[in-house]
């Protein structure tokens, strides 16, 4: 039993940062920007994030800070600077009509280097982990409940319990109301489909862009801050990929948002079973082989998603426009 | 002026901006050390035969790599799989002189063939299912370095020992990285011909003469062939390469094919130097995301590719100077600013072709309708023009 609230507290910590770095990919693409560069949007998100986690350390352990409050300041810096690095992303595609892999695929090159450099500078030389201070977390503590550790209740709800995850519920309803239920949503779209019949209409395309760039640049940000700390093991200046898996998320949610979320929840409960494979009773376990819990179980999520991708192929559905750089006079 | 040469000329100021920038960030981090540091990472390449040597070393993989990735560029296919790919075919390659004491040639074969399948599914995926390709091969990155790092940890010899790992040749504890060539099998390494003595390096082999003629050969296919034509017809307009009566299909995966080879065979002749040996790590390896800026760099032109990644192995060569003071990633914040400024090459080319032509208004004006005014001959479409625009 214990392992089953195991499970499911990771399936969902672990989907939370796929689901807001998915959406966040989705609102760059709905609006024809293909943002590649997710994965390095992630890591400056985390690498800013986990700095404010730093700078705030003091405050919060001196009591002059509430710890969820400094939480909510680190994730918040997280997104802004997520936005701050997906201009550059933004300014190359939409102002310079430069081409949108090449652009992205520099700025993931940049982040993790970056990443490096500013720990050095932060830490000292050769200091490159970043550790999240343990006041991250929601405990029952919080709630003013006592439960007895390591009980199911305790381990469904509070083992990886943080402030990212109900922002992201938050978000997530955001996101979909935003994209579906707003003028703004709609504009968005249509810039993703037609940008010439949309411009034809009165609307801005250069301006509907860059917020869907910069949108993704929020969501990103915070989704690699929330990475980050479902991982656990500090900040290392990467996100091991997830920004990628994210993209293929995307896709497999077939740019939307529901479809994203149930993606997301899906992708992750397999790198969880995968995690905890040797816990769970009826998994085979290869005992005669080494490294299974380090390099077989993990290719387990990779090698779904691939399938899925093929077998769902036929019903994936790309915004028309993306990927192709806004000429006002092309028809 | 030749469109060659403006292309040249817009990765050379992509190239002075980026390491402007550098310089600047060197000053921001420490700017007592900031300028001697930045002067002998410029130098350090050239500062001794041994370090050259390393550059040649570290550039034939690379020119790999940036083949891999131009080549699938050349067909409007980007193949960021060019790790895996790499990953497969060093393993390859090493499981090929390791376990079956295979000679060089036999091993580098190998590592072509691997690489080769590990770009089919991509490509297959893509032109079957239409699934993207940059997904398929980032997933297939993982996928590979997973299974190279399993075999790796488990297959035995008839003694029931890791036939792979150095505790089946010698007594060693090492158990995260593959036995070295040097006792498992030297007939495997790269001959060096008196090279090593030439550059007095261990590192110097003949990989960086495959990997210079690998590159000429894809030029003269790209650029000399039918097939060649085919796929870059794809790469220009899918659709219209369909209406041409060119089968789109078979072209993507074949490109993907040939790419996963070159990067494979990356894999091969570096690994096959004998003075590496494969690390189990849980890391994708940089050598196929280094290819990616070699291939930009060189606006994916074959023979570009070997200037490019003898600059991009020359400054990682300089990098290692920068350290301790600087962290060595210096280098890949130089090499991203150039790779994000070679992203709107475009732009540049036209600033420059602006600049130069300042008599020419119209600079866009389409190559094939300009007529030589000395000679009455037809005006013809230039395919070497046409190809960069």
């Amino acid at each position: 039993m214990i392992v089953l609230a195991d499970v499911i507290s990771s399936t969902i910590v672990f989907a939370v940062p796929l689901l807001l770095v998915a959406m966040g990919g989705m609102f760059s693409e709905r609006s024809g920007i293909i943002n590649i560069a997710l994965e390095g949007i992630m890591i400056i998100g985390a690498l800013m994030g986990c700095l404010m986690m730093r700078w705030l350390d003091p405050l919060v352990m001196n009591g002059q800070l509430g710890p969820q409050l400094a939480m909510l300041i680190a994730t918040l810096f997280a997104g802004a600077c997520g936005v701050v690095f997906s201009v550059l992303l933004a300014f190359a595609s939409i102002n310079l009509k430069a081409d949108q892999t090449i652009g992205g695929t520099a700025l993931n090159m940049l982040a993790p280097a970056l990443a490096i450099v500013l720990t050095w500078v932060v830490q000292g030389q050769g200091q490159t982990t970043i550790l999240i201070p343990t006041w991250s977390r929601i405990t029952e503590a919080n709630f003013g409940l006592t439960l007895e550790k390591g009980s199911f209740i305790q381990a469904l709800l509070f083992k990886n319990f943080y402030l990212t995850t109900i922002l992201t519920v938050v978000l997530f309803a955001a996101a979909v109301i935003l994209m579906y239920k707003t003028k703004f949503g709609l504009r968005l779209r249509s810039c993703g489909e037609h940008p010439q019949a949309a411009a034809s209409v009165g609307i801005n395309v250069f301006k509907m862009r860059y917020a869907g760039v910069l949108i993704s640049g929020f969501l990103g940000g915070i989704g690699g801050l929330a990475f980050t700390l479902a991982a656990g093991s500090g900040f290392q200046s990467s996100v091991a990929g997830y920004g990628f898996l994210a993209l293929a998320v995307m896709i497999f949610g077939n740019w939307k948002p529901w479809s994203i979320l149930g993606a997301s929840l899906f992708f992750a409960l397999f790198k969880v079973i995968g995690a905890y494979a040797s816990s769970i009773p009826f998994m085979p376990k290869f005992k005669e082989l080494e490294g299974v819990s380090s390099y077989l179980w993990p290719m387990l999520p990779y090698i779904i998603t691939m399938i899925l991708l093929v077998l769902t192929s036929k019903k994936s559905r790309a915004p028309k426009a993306e990927g192709i750089p806004y000429d006002k006079g092309m028809r | 002026m030749k469109k060659g040469l403006i292309s040249v000329l817009s990765s050379v100021i992509s190239i002075l901006i980026g390491l402007i920038f550098g310089l600047l960030l060197l000053l921001a981090v420490n700017p007592a050390q900031a300028f001697p540091k930045f002067g002998e990472m410029l130098v350090a390449g050239f500062s001794s035969s041994a370090k050259f040597a390393k550059v040649l070393y570290q550039a034939a993989p690379l020119i790999m790599t940036g083949l891999s990735v131009a080549f699938a560029f050349k067909t409007g296919l980007f193949n960021i799989g060019a790790s895996g790919q790499y990953t497969v075919g060093a393993f390859c390659a090493l499981a090929c002189g390791i376990i079956f004491q295979m000679p060089w040639w036999v091993c580098l074969l190998a590592s072509i063939v691997a690489g080769a399948i590990w770009g089919f599914f991509p490509g297959l995926f893509k032109s079957l299912f239409n699934v993207n390709e940059v997904i398929t091969s980032i997933m297939f990155n993982w996928i590979g370095m997973m299974l190279v790092n399993l075999l790796c940890m488990n297959l035995k010899n008839a003694a029931g020992k890791n036939v792979m790992l150095p505790t089946a040749w010698v007594s060693s504890p090492i158990k995260d990285r593959t036995a070295a060539l040097s006792y498992a099998n030297p007939k495997a390494m790269i001959p060096k011909m008196g090279l090593d003595k030439l550059l007095d390096s261990n590192f110097m082999n003949i990989s960086i003469f495959i990997a210079i003629i690998v590159a000429v050969i894809m030029w003269v296919i790209l650029n000399r062939t039918t097939f060649g034509y085919e796929l870059k017809a794809c790469g220009f307009n899918k659709n219209a390469s369909i209406y041409a009566g060119i089968n789109a299909k078979r072209n993507i995966v074949l490109s993907m094919v040939i790419a996963g080879a070159l990067a494979g065979l990356g894999g091969g002749i570096y690994y096959l130097a004998g003075t590496a040996e494969y690390t189990i790590q849980k890391l994708l390896l940089p050598m196929g995301f280094n290819g990616i800026s070699v291939a930009l760099l060189a606006t994916s032109n074959p023979i570009g590719t070997i200037f490019s990644a003898l600059f991009i192995s020359y400054i990682q060569v300089g990098g290692e100077s920068l350290q301790p003071v600087f962290a060595k990633e210096m280098i890949d914040i130089i090499i991203a600013v150039i790779i994000y400024l070679s992203a709107f090459a475009l732009l540049t080319k036209t600033v420059i072709s602006r600049f130069v032509h300042l008599d020419k208004s119209n600079v866009n004006a389409e190559p094939a309708l300009t007529v030589s005014p000395k000679t009455d001959e037809k005006p013809t479409l230039k395919e070497s023009e046409g190809e960069k625009a």
